[in-house]
């Protein structure tokens, strides 16, 4: 496994992205993750960002614009947070990227991934994409009850 | 002129972790080119192979989008900001990508079927691919039109002559008391895209004929057969068969009903369940006979439920299975139909390569001249009057149709009881027979004229032409 840099939440976020993929079913849902840098370089997701999908053509993708990005990391920016990652939602697919997710994956983001198994919400993972291709490797994700 | 380049958190490890990079150039595309050549790792994730921008990588100078600007060849300034901003993308596996997408809208009006694991968005966008041709728009094709354009099939097509007439709607629920006098057409379109605006219904107007039924047929999938005759059921079939489309078939009668789905690829055709046709009239028509309203509702769903299922390859079809319904016994029972190795049209040797004269074949129009044996409700008004009931008057209806209304003075023997009762009759008396519409009375006439009755002859139009000409507040049926 390259790089293990961890990503936590806290219980109560992973059930709320559960329950936006469980919402948008069968659509996915998709929305940032807003969050801090820990001084090991670890990512602790506070709060999550739901965003607008853009992509009304496809249930099968999320888009989200950079306008929308870019309004949304001057908001964070005032809460002194910033955008660690991303989540989406994989209907009745395994909560693993697809290879339209690793060709559209920035380096360094967690992608949290959210199986919805036929309207209900399922397993959460977190990828990363490789350093030497598009392809996306599971990061160590760290559900705790406290935040 | 110096610019500063403002780097996303994902990229700032290829720039030694720095948040910004201040790099000199005239336009966008020679910063960028600095960019690159001083931060090598950032090459693939900002540009494709040929150099070009990636397609979810947006570049902003100041606030503004360089595509809304001149792109890459926008100038630059001093003290400008240019920004990298990803768009983030991805999604689940694709499923068939040559397949219809659905908008957020269809996608709610379907959640029913998406919920299916057996339809899901993949079964959905095939309905939503599919050509269906639903051959009438009567008692079978109303349900069966409105459950397919419910269900999301793409294009209906529906073939149709007919305008909608009262006794139409004890049954053909596709249409309404709003449309009488209207064609079944344009009647069943208004009521199918009220239904679901998504669907395209496409109209073609006439019948179906040996001439036109293998151009109609052939743009589309399935064949859904709602007819209600014996040539058209064969045109159907042999058409189906030759251009090895699935039949989905469907017929009633009174309180009983069929259906199966012929496909001759895999199994057997109408023709080899029945290589021939009855002789004309032995089989009375719903016309004729009458029909419960709800059995068409029950076979033409059947046939709906076929085809969905043949659309997304969901279960058993039946092909192979002939399915009995008797709706007095409430009771459904199955024949297992075999494949005619000697079938006419899809045995091993077939004789028929193209489309034949159905109606010829049903023995239809060889019906001999019976112009001199009628006499029409006007004239038989005059004789009455004349001759009184020297003149005699036989109804071979059923006992509940002379309920509903019948002529004076004329005396009833069902037709099933005339042989039985040709002694009650006068051999040398002037007889007229008479029925619903006139064809129950042929028959009645020639029983009794092959009994040796001289002076026989049909009331043209029966009670029905009598109610509309002679008798207005009669009741008609």
């Amino acid at each position: 496994m390259e790089g293990a840099v961890t990503v936590r939440l806290a219980r109560a976020l992973a059930d709320e992205i559960r329950n936006y993929g469980v919402a948008a079913y069968p659509a996915e849902c998709c929305g940032a993750l807003a969050g801090r840098v820990a001084a090991d370089g670890s990512k602790q997701v506070v709060r999550l960002a739901p965003a607008v999908n853009r992509r009304t053509d496809d249930p099968h993708r999320y888009l989200i614009a950079p306008d929308d990005l870019r309004r949304l990391e001057r908001q964070l920016k005032a809460e002194g947070l910033e955008i660690v990652g991303y989540y989406h939602s994989h209907p009745d697919h395994p909560a693993a990227p697809s290879a339209f997710d690793a060709d559209h994956a920035w380096p360094w983001y967690s992608y949290l991934i959210v199986r919805v198994d036929r309207g209900r919400g399922a397993d959460i993972a977190s990828w990363v994409l490789d350093d030497d291709g598009p392809r996306m490797h599971p990061e160590p994700l760290e559900v705790s009850s406290e935040v | 002129m110096s610019v500063t380049v403002s780097i996303p958190t994902p990229l700032r490890t290829f720039t030694g972790g720095h948040d910004a990079v201040e790099l000199a150039g005239s336009t966008v595309g020679e910063v960028l080119d600095g960019l690159l050549a001083a931060h090598t790792g950032l090459k693939r994730h900002l540009v494709q192979d040929d150099g070009r921008l990636r397609n979810f990588v947006n570049l902003y100078l100041n606030d503004t989008d360089i595509r809304q600007l001149a792109s890459i060849r926008t100038p630059v300034n001093a003290g400008d900001v240019l920004t990298i901003v990803p768009s983030i993308a991805g999604g689940s596996p694709a499923v068939e990508s040559s397949l219809p997408k659905l908008a957020h809208a269809e996608i709610l009006r379907y959640s029913r079927h998406l919920l299916l694991p057996e339809v899901g968005l993949e079964g959905q966008r095939k309905l939503k691919a599919a050509r269906v041709l639903t051959i009438g728009a009567g008692g079978l094709g109303s349900p069966l039109s409105l459950y397919l354009a419910a269900a999301g099939v793409g294009t209906i097509g529906i073939v149709d002559f007919d305008v909608v007439d009262l006794t139409n709607l004890q049954r053909q629920i596709v249409h309404g008391t709003a449309t009488l006098g209207t064609p079944k057409l344009e009647s069943a379109r208004a009521r199918l895209t009220d239904l679901n605006p998504n669907v395209n219904v496409a109209l073609h107007d006439g019948r179906l004929t040996s001439e036109n039924a293998l151009d109609i047929i052939r743009q589309y999938d399935i064949v859904v057969d709602g007819t209600d005759n014996f040539p058209t059921r064969y045109l159907v079939n042999d058409a189906c068969v030759l251009l090895g489309k699935p039949n989905v078939y469907g017929s009633i009668f009174r309180f009983e009903g069929q259906a199966s789905v012929f496909y001759a690829k895999d199994g057997p055709c109408y023709r080899c369940l029945y290589s021939e046709p009855p002789p004309p009239g032995l089989v009375p028509s719903c016309a004729e006979g009458g029909v419960l309203g709800v059995l068409p509702g029950i076979i033409g769903s059947i046939q709906a439920l076929e085809t969905i299922k043949w659309i997304i390859g969901a279960g058993d079809s039946l092909v192979g299975r002939l399915l009995l319904f008797d709706a007095l016994k409430l009771r459904f029972r199955e024949l297992k139909l075999r494949k005619d190795p000697d079938c006419p049209v899809c045995g091993s040797n077939p004789t028929i390569h193209e489309l034949i004269d159905y109606q010829a074949f049903c023995g239809i129009g060889a019906e001999p001249d019976y112009s001199g044996l009628e006499i029409s409700v006007d004239e038989f008004k005059r004789e009455r009057e004349a001759k009184g009931e020297a003149l005699v008057l036989i109804d071979v209806r059923e006992p509940h149709e002379w309920e509903i209304a019948h002529i004076e003075g004329a005396r009833l023997i069902p037709l099933g009881q005339l042989p039985d009762r040709l002694s009650e009759l006068d051999g040398h008396a002037e007889i007229v027979t008479q029925c619903h519409k006139g064809s129950r009375s042929m028959k009645a006439l020639e029983i009794l004229r092959g009994a040796g009755f001289g002076k026989v002859r049909n009331l043209a139009g029966g009670i029905d032409a009598w109610a509309e000409r002679v008798e207005p507040g009669m009741a008609r049926y």
